[in-house]
């Protein structure tokens, strides 16, 4: 009996990598199915935080999908060697702080160390010419699979077609001609297979799959470099600016005032890491205070956690400060909004 | 019976540190792991279920998730 050929398939939880995925199994192909964790996919994170979407879905997509496949899946951590890729990316950034170009090489660099060290014949991934402005064009296609090291062991099943012969074709692993040439930005030859498919159910994050595309976290991204004087961030960091209201009233030190109750849950575990307040007179958010704040600066941050609190109208609000595990109380006035520059919104 | 703690951690951690330490295990040990991320309800059943591991218990106390899990053949469905 001929020995079935192995590939792995990048599976991001979208709609792409799941036909990708079929498409290969469909041959008879081995599949099974790698994830990355980078720290800044923004499934799950903020519906498990935020107490208003507690009653959306929290499943993984990856997973999920993985399901649906019946193939195994491998999710790997590479949250610090993911550093280096979005600190110094070689081919820049897109619209934001998102590395498109270089973390899709990043990856598949590591699904071909992947293979290597489990003896797998090829990669599959869900990309299509035209589809993604940064990293999915005609000319970045090659560049992707020549930088990763994967060369002609990377296949696209969903544009092959549009593309030279890869190792998995020319080797009669994979029929071509049942591959497809799917390009540009349209969803309707996706849309139209995976019906085909029997798949009715799927994915379909609006703004990708990851934080640094947001323009919202890329400045804060941006903000946290430049108040530290390096670019550089640990995962606590990261995590950190997917939660809460961020205000930098000084160079020195910024806030980070919970939003809600799902919120101020997720902070308090953070609380014996930073300086924090709350308002003990009135309702109100807890703050975390990230920085190196002198007695001038923690008065400001009291007034500023006095506004974002039920007292923001009252004279005078207690604010309990904790620092080093030492409380105290300050009392107050709420700063007012004539006081407070649109600039401190990070 | 080996056990993780896997608490305060978002999914895909959970599932991470799960996924490490089955890689250890032999098949028919037992590891109890304990979460407090919601999500893992389902990522660390889905995970088992597609891993060919079997969760032998689930149980929520005091907004913490706890899974008894027991490993599978990790070879059992490749050519």
């Amino acid at each position: 009996m001929p020995v079935k050929p192995k590939a792995v398939a990048l599976i991001s939880g979208g709609l792409d990598s799941m036909l990708a995925a079929r498409v290969v199994q469909q041959q008879g192909v081995h599949v099974e199915g790698i994830n990355f964790f980078t720290g800044f996919c923004v499934e799950g994170h903020t519906h498990a935080i935020r107490k208003r979407d507690q009653a959306r879905p929290k499943r993984n997509n990856a997973l999920w999908v993985a399901e649906q496949l019946g193939i195994k899946l491998h999710i790997i951590d590479i949250i610090e060697e993911y550093k280096k890729v979005v600190i110094n990316p070689k081919h820049g950034y897109g619209a934001n702080l998102n590395p498109c170009l270089d973390c899709k090489i990043f990856m598949v660099g590591k699904a071909r160390e992947w293979i290597a060290e489990n003896d797998f014949d090829f990669i599959v991934t869900g990309e299509v010419i035209g589809q993604r402005p940064m990293s999915q064009r005609k000319d970045t296609m090659p560049v992707v699979a020549r930088e990763s090291g994967a060369e002609d062991r990377l296949l696209r099943p969903l544009c092959a077609k549009n593309l030279p012969p890869t190792l998995p074709e020319r080797e009669g692993w994979v029929q071509r001609d049942q591959l497809f040439d799917f390009s540009g930005r349209s969803r309707k030859p996706q849309m139209a297979l995976a019906e085909q498919f029997g798949f009715e159910d799927y994915a379909q994050p609006a703004g990708g799959c990851c934080f640094l595309t947001d323009r919202n976290y890329s400045a804060k991204l941006q903000d946290l470099w430049q108040a530290r004087g390096t670019r550089d961030y640990e995962l606590d960091d990261i995590m950190l600016l997917k939660v809460g209201r961020h205000i930098r009233p000084r160079p020195n030190f910024k806030m980070i005032i919970a939003r809600e109750e799902g919120e101020t849950r997720f902070l308090q575990g953070y609380r014996k890491s930073f300086i924090h307040m709350h308002p003990v007179s009135h309702r109100g958010p807890l703050v975390l205070i990230d920085g190196t704040p002198d007695a001038d600066d923690l008065l400001l941050a009291a007034r500023l956690t006095a506004r974002y609190s039920q007292g923001r109208d009252a004279e005078r609000v207690e604010v309990s400060v904790v620092r080093n595990g030492v409380s105290e109380s300050l009392s107050v006035a709420p700063i007012s909004s004539q006081e407070m520059p649109d600039e401190w919104h990070i | 019976m080996q056990s993780l703690n896997a608490r305060y951690l978002l999914c895909p951690l959970p599932v991470i540190r799960v996924q490490d330490r089955v890689k250890l295990m032999q098949q028919g040990e037992v590891l109890e792991v304990v979460c407090t991320d919601p999500g893992t309800v389902h990522d660390i059943p889905a995970w088992c279920r597609i891993n060919g591991h079997r969760v032998i218990e689930s149980k929520y106390v005091d907004e913490e998730y706890t899974f008894t899990l027991e490993v599978g053949s990790r070879f059992a469905d490749e050519p």
